[in-house]
């Protein structure tokens, strides 16, 4: 198609519009809802996948060792537990080092209290390894393995935090894709309805091209813009508003809820949107395509 | 220019509307198609069109196989076609300049030939003045002249007119014929399927005759029509 038609065509795709503003209003509309919900999600989901890979990052099994093991042996584990590949990295805590963090964290301000233990140790033999992870979900298979080592008395891990994160994530991503699926038919359908409604009022029209020569495409290319148009105002009204609302929903979250203590737990703006824009433009510039699409295969024969 | 051979049409309610019908019009004639109503002459028309395929039978136009021509290519068969409808068939909310631009940039012609061709068109039917007017402005006699306008303004080889004088008054209906007549002249194949009999006597062009779905004369020095109105 020449550039010259490209321009009447997109002249022609805003005069339908105009032509049809209410259906276009309502197609708009509904797009707006269904990519709003899905940026919505998107946030949150983004946000939990943030999370969740944080507390990943601190989350840590600890293991114990039995009474009167030797190092050569507690070197020995720990090289096993070392090259498990679940295993990110290993930190050795002696009893002593133990001792000193206990007293640092609970006795700051009863350090008298702390000194009448003198030399002795309260935690001898609570020598220890903290193993880090790089995936959560492979916590319980490494507590299995660490359970069957000869060596080690004792194995602490929070089973509730791994399992539940995970969960929790996979739940809202199954809810929000089914939300948006169905949204997304919904707008399909009423965008195809628009167009089937420009398409009846502008009959005379296209049957008069038809019968001049003009190819498919130039017949439907009005349409196709019409819907790619409302795909993308639909699509950039919803992103624009949660654009604006998305800091202040987080500085609120932060302040309400002391679960999340700072902002910090949350993505920035800049770490959601330089996806969500492109992603929500594109999906509403797609339904405005598909559902003019779907119309003119039904009712604009040549 | 025009070929049918052995051209059957059956509608789905089994009436046949063309019974082998064989037909050749060549390059530069004017030929006018006349015959009682439902006689089959605009199913003919439609054929011509592609807008019907026949139930057999072979048609060419302009050197295209019509029986075998693909859908997508089906515009570059209606671009070598002018058509003139009884009904005018003009878009109502654009001026009588735009509707006949409009035929221009349907076929994506250079934005820089619409106006001066477009122009020279409305001279040719003599409504350069009222460029400017939309439809319900204009007499029918004026609106078909347009539409003639808006169906030769991209100088297609053949003009099919289907009844183009069937809502206009005798003075019009002359008009209209001076002008088919002058595209005729300047070589556009002219093809006119009519009931103006008076008409048709006084032209003098060759004068095909359908009744009841068949050729019943074809007489090339014009008039002879022997059917009853």
């Amino acid at each position: 198609m020449k550039i010259s038609s490209m321009g009447y065509c997109m002249k022609q795709g805003v005069k339908n519009i105009h032509r049809n503003r209410m259906f276009s209003f309502a197609s708009i509309i509904t797009i707006a809802a269904c990519i709003f919900l899905f940026g919505a999600f998107f946030a949150v989901v983004m946000n939990f996948r943030f999370m969740f890979a944080e507390l990943e990052k601190n989350l840590c099994v600890t293991v114990f060792f039995t009474e009167g093991i030797s190092d050569e042996e507690i070197t020995k584990l720990g090289e096993n537990i070392r090259i498990r590949p679940e295993v990110d990295r290993l930190e050795y805590t002696s009893a002593d080092e133990a001792w000193e963090n206990y007293k640092a964290q609970y006795f700051e301000g009863y350090e008298a209290a702390a000194d009448s233990f003198g030399d002795d140790n309260p935690l001898e033999g609570s020598s220890s390894y903290e193993i880090y992870l790089k995936d959560a979900s492979k916590q319980e298979e490494l507590v299995t393995f660490l359970k069957g080592l000869d060596g080690i008395r004792q194995v602490n891990y929070s089973a509730s935090t791994a399992n539940n994160l995970s969960d929790i994530a996979v739940l809202i991503g199954y809810v929000s894709i089914t939300i948006i699926a169905i949204l997304l038919g919904v707008s399909i359908f009423l965008i195809s309805n628009t167009i089937t409604i420009g398409v009846s009022v502008r009959k005379e029209e296209i049957a008069i091209m038809k019968l001049i020569g003009a190819t498919d495409t130039f017949v439907r290319a009005p349409f196709i813009v019409e819907g790619i148009i409302i795909g993308l105002i639909g699509s950039a009204i919803p992103v624009a508003i949660l654009y604006f609302a998305y800091d202040h929903v987080i500085e609120y979250i932060a302040a309400r809820f002391t679960l999340f203590g700072s902002s910090s737990w949350f993505l920035s703006s800049y770490d959601i949107f330089r996806y969500l824009i492109p992603v929500a433009l594109i999906l509403g510039i797609g339904m405005g395509f598909i559902g003019s699409r779907i119309t003119l295969r039904k009712h604009v024969k040549i | 220019m025009i070929i049918l051979e052995n051209v059957s049409k059956k509608y789905s309610s089994g009436n046949p509307a063309l019974e082998n019908i064989n037909l050749h019009i060549e390059k530069g004639e004017f030929v006018f198609i006349v015959g009682t109503s439902g006689s089959g002459k605009s199913t003919l028309i439609r054929l011509l069109m592609k807008e019907l395929e026949p139930t057999s039978g072979k048609i060419y136009v302009n050197q295209r196989f019509l029986n075998k021509i693909r859908r997508s290519k089906l515009c570059n068969l209606r671009r070598d076609i002018g058509a003139v409808f009884q009904d005018f068939r003009l878009l109502e909310d654009r001026s009588v300049y735009d509707n006949i631009a409009f035929a221009m940039k349907v076929v994506e012609a250079p934005t820089k030939k619409i106006r001066p061709q477009v122009l020279s068109m409305l001279s040719m039917v003599g409504l350069l003045d009222k460029y400017g007017k939309f439809p319900k402005e204009l007499s029918g006699g004026e609106q078909q002249r347009v539409a003639i306008a808006r169906a030769l303004v991209n100088n297609p080889a053949i003009l099919l007119c289907d009844e183009p004088t069937g809502n206009l008054d005798p003075e019009n209906s002359w008009e209209i014929m001076k002008i088919l007549e002058e595209a005729n002249n300047r070589g556009t194949t002219v093809v006119v399927v009519t009931h103006n009999i008076e008409i048709v006597e006084a032209m003098k062009k060759r004068t095909v005759t359908i009744n009841n779905g068949t050729i019943i004369s074809d007489v090339k020095a014009g008039g002879g029509v022997i059917y009853e109105n």
